[in-house]
């Protein structure tokens, strides 16, 4: 870490800094902005624009591309992987702003906005966190905050008890991983990362194989419930259909998104990667012989296929929307573990394409379900209605949000010209990469089964005959634009995904090169 | 000198508060006791990380147990609050009592 400099130390945390400033600004204004019609929807504006504007500040105190540094006391890491998950979250918040600014239960209000961009700092330092105080603390700014915005329309019987159960449920998950953590540290004697694998390296914890995989054990329970893998998925679909819309969005792409970066850290810096040549070091953790990775890929590999399918099937024969998008999302979150079992790849090549998609599947994911979720917030406002039915002759009553929500569906999907495709292709590469070739091929198998009630969708907005098509929906001029850059981003994703990849992949490699393997 | 209570007593007896907890969360139907197991251990958990500071002699899992028992008063204020919201709906805060949402 060498000596403390405060200024080639403050790139690491710009987009929190600004954060904060944000917050502080934006609960002044709400205080003493003086009451009128369009109060909180100035309010929106300002943070929208502003986190847009702190999206770029990781590019302006962009870290070398092939270092991964870490700073303030080996708190965080400044990487370019960092930097990406950054960017998505920020854009997010911002998005997700824009989008709750006509919805009639959270938007009107400006407390709602000032919880986003908390939520949205949690995120980014979660993203970077190097060290288990700093990992659980983001965690928690990020999980908290939330639990109040799902609750957030206390008038609504549904959303205080979607909060509820979110909050119980968290709550219980984030005990079990300090418990894991509090191990991890008895063990090593530390709390940053990589002086845990060191430690668990050392003489000191051989004989204490049981205590090493309980404590990963309970970690990996409280990562897989807040990325909601299977077995640990029980509390999206409620929270999901329960929460204002808004939130639903936010939870299913910030949340996540900061939760896989800490979650891929964490495996990395704390259990090590295999040696990448005959001639390198592989940084593995090796406890009385056994090589902790193969127990953590193993399993990550069954909650893989199990979030995957179990997903799918059950997203098959759901009729709300939002629901349905839950079962999605647990799904998106067994493919995305492929890319962490994938690796235990042997090559440079496999590793870091291992990480990399990772980061391009979530910074895909992110624009691909706001764009799903900015229509279902505009339908349901216009309708009242929530039912994937309702949304019969859409095509009919507003051309450019079919198409909108249709360009989100097929990258779910994972259809070109989408950027689901290549997000995928990455996922997919990697587990072939790192020897998974049948963890592959279910992949590719649930993806075909995904195909069908996403289509079905897009079938039923373009072909079947709603009951008021003659009533065109009228799209509020923000609308129009979250709907437009979103599809946007994700046409150019997928038509050249390279530079983000190219970025990943630096990064990705830096991490590999900071971890000595 | 060495410290007069071992370090594994402390921490069997935060297993013991532990696994206390994590039953109460699975067994009991009142949101409120499900509430203070989550607490209770959270708790174990700092117990631990005291323990274990203590016998590596170093100052950060003392540092870590401030910072969980701040996160805890944050969770705290949060989860009454919405115990209470769910309370004016139902007249109950039996966690039986919510099924609004299924499927």
């Amino acid at each position: 870490m060498g000596e403390f400099n405060v200024w080639t130390s403050l790139p690491a945390v710009a987009p929190e800094i600004g954060l904060t400033i944000l917050a502080a600004v934006v609960l002044l204004l709400d205080a003493y902005l003086p009451k009128e019609k369009n109060r909180a929807r100035n309010i929106a504006f300002v943070s929208a624009v502003s986190m847009a504007v702190l999206a770029l500040t990781p590019f302006i105190w962009a870290p070398a591309p092939n270092t991964s540094e870490l700073f303030w006391g080996g708190m965080v890491r400044h990487d370019a992987l960092g930097q990406l998950f950054d960017v998505m979250i920020l854009l997010a918040g911002a998005i997700t702003v824009m989008i709750a600014v006509d919805d009639s239960g959270v938007g009107r209000r400006g407390e709602f906005h000032l919880i986003v961009i908390i939520v949205t700092l949690g995120g980014c330092i979660l993203s970077s966190s190097a060290d288990l105080v700093m990992i659980f603390v983001a965690l928690e700014t990020v999980s908290i905050p939330l639990y109040v915005l799902a609750a957030f329309r206390r008038e609504d019987n549904k959303s205080s008890e979607s909060g509820l159960k979110y909050f119980l449920f968290g709550s219980f998950a984030s005990a079990i991983l300090l418990y894991g953590f509090s191990f991890l540290y008895g063990l090593t004697g530390s709390t940053q990362l990589t002086a845990i694998a060191a430690g668990l390296n050392s003489e000191i914890v051989s004989g204490n194989l049981v205590a090493v995989l309980a404590a990963l054990l309970m970690v990996i329970v409280g990562f897989g419930f807040k990325i909601s893998a299977v077995p640990f998925h029980f509390w999206t679909p409620d929270v999901y259909e329960g929460a204002p819309t808004p939130v639903t969005a936010f939870v299913s792409v910030a949340s996540k998104a900061g939760s896989f970066a800490v979650f891929m850290r964490f495996l990395i810096e704390a259990f090590g990667l295999p040696a990448v040549s005959a001639d390198a070091t592989s940084t593995l953790v090796v406890i009385d012989g056994q090589t902790i990775q193969t127990f953590w890929v193993n399993l990550l590999t069954v909650f893989s296929i199990l979030s995957m399918t179990v997903g799918n099937v059950l997203a098959l024969r759901q009729k709300n929307f939002k629901r349905l998008l839950a079962y999605s999302s647990i799904a998106q979150a067994g493919y995305t573990l492929m890319g962490l079992a994938a690796l235990q790849a042997q090559s440079a090549i496999g590793q870091d394409i291992a990480m990399a998609s990772i980061t391009f599947y979530m910074f895909m994911y992110t624009f691909t379900n706001l764009v799903i979720f900015a229509g279902i917030i505009l339908f349901v406002e216009a309708t009242g209605r929530e039912n994937i039915a309702d949304f019969a002759g859409l095509q009919r009553r507003s051309p450019w949000l079919a198409l909108a929500m249709t360009i989100g569906l097929l990258s779910l999907a994972g259809i070109p010209p989408a950027a689901g495709f290549f997000g995928k292709l990455f996922l997919f590469q990697a587990a072939v990469e790192a020897n998974l070739v049948g963890l592959a091929m279910i992949g590719v198998l649930n993806a075909i089964v995904a195909l069908y009630y996403y289509l079905i969708i897009i079938k039923i907005m373009y072909v079947d005959q709603g009951i008021d098509e003659d009533k065109p929906l009228a799209m509020p001029r923000s609308y129009a634009w979250v709907l437009g850059i979103t599809s946007v981003v994700i046409i150019i994703l997928g038509v050249i995904p390279t530079p983000i990849f190219d970025l990943a992949q630096q990064g990705a490699a830096a991490v590999r090169l900071a971890m000595g393997s | 000198m060495p410290p007069a209570v071992p370090t594994e007593f402390f921490v069997m007896l935060s297993m013991i508060l532990f696994a206390l907890g994590a039953m109460g969360v699975l067994l009991r139907k009142n949101a409120i006791l499900v509430f203070m197991s989550v607490e209770l251990m959270l708790n174990s958990a700092n117990l631990a990380l005291a323990a274990f500071a203590r016998q590596w002699n170093e100052m950060d899992g003392h540092i870590f147990v401030f910072f969980v028992m701040t996160v805890a008063a944050a969770e705290v204020a949060i989860g009454l609050a919405l115990i209470v919201a769910i309370f004016r709906h139902k007249q109950s805060i039996n966690i039986d009592d919510l099924h609004q949402l299924e499927g």
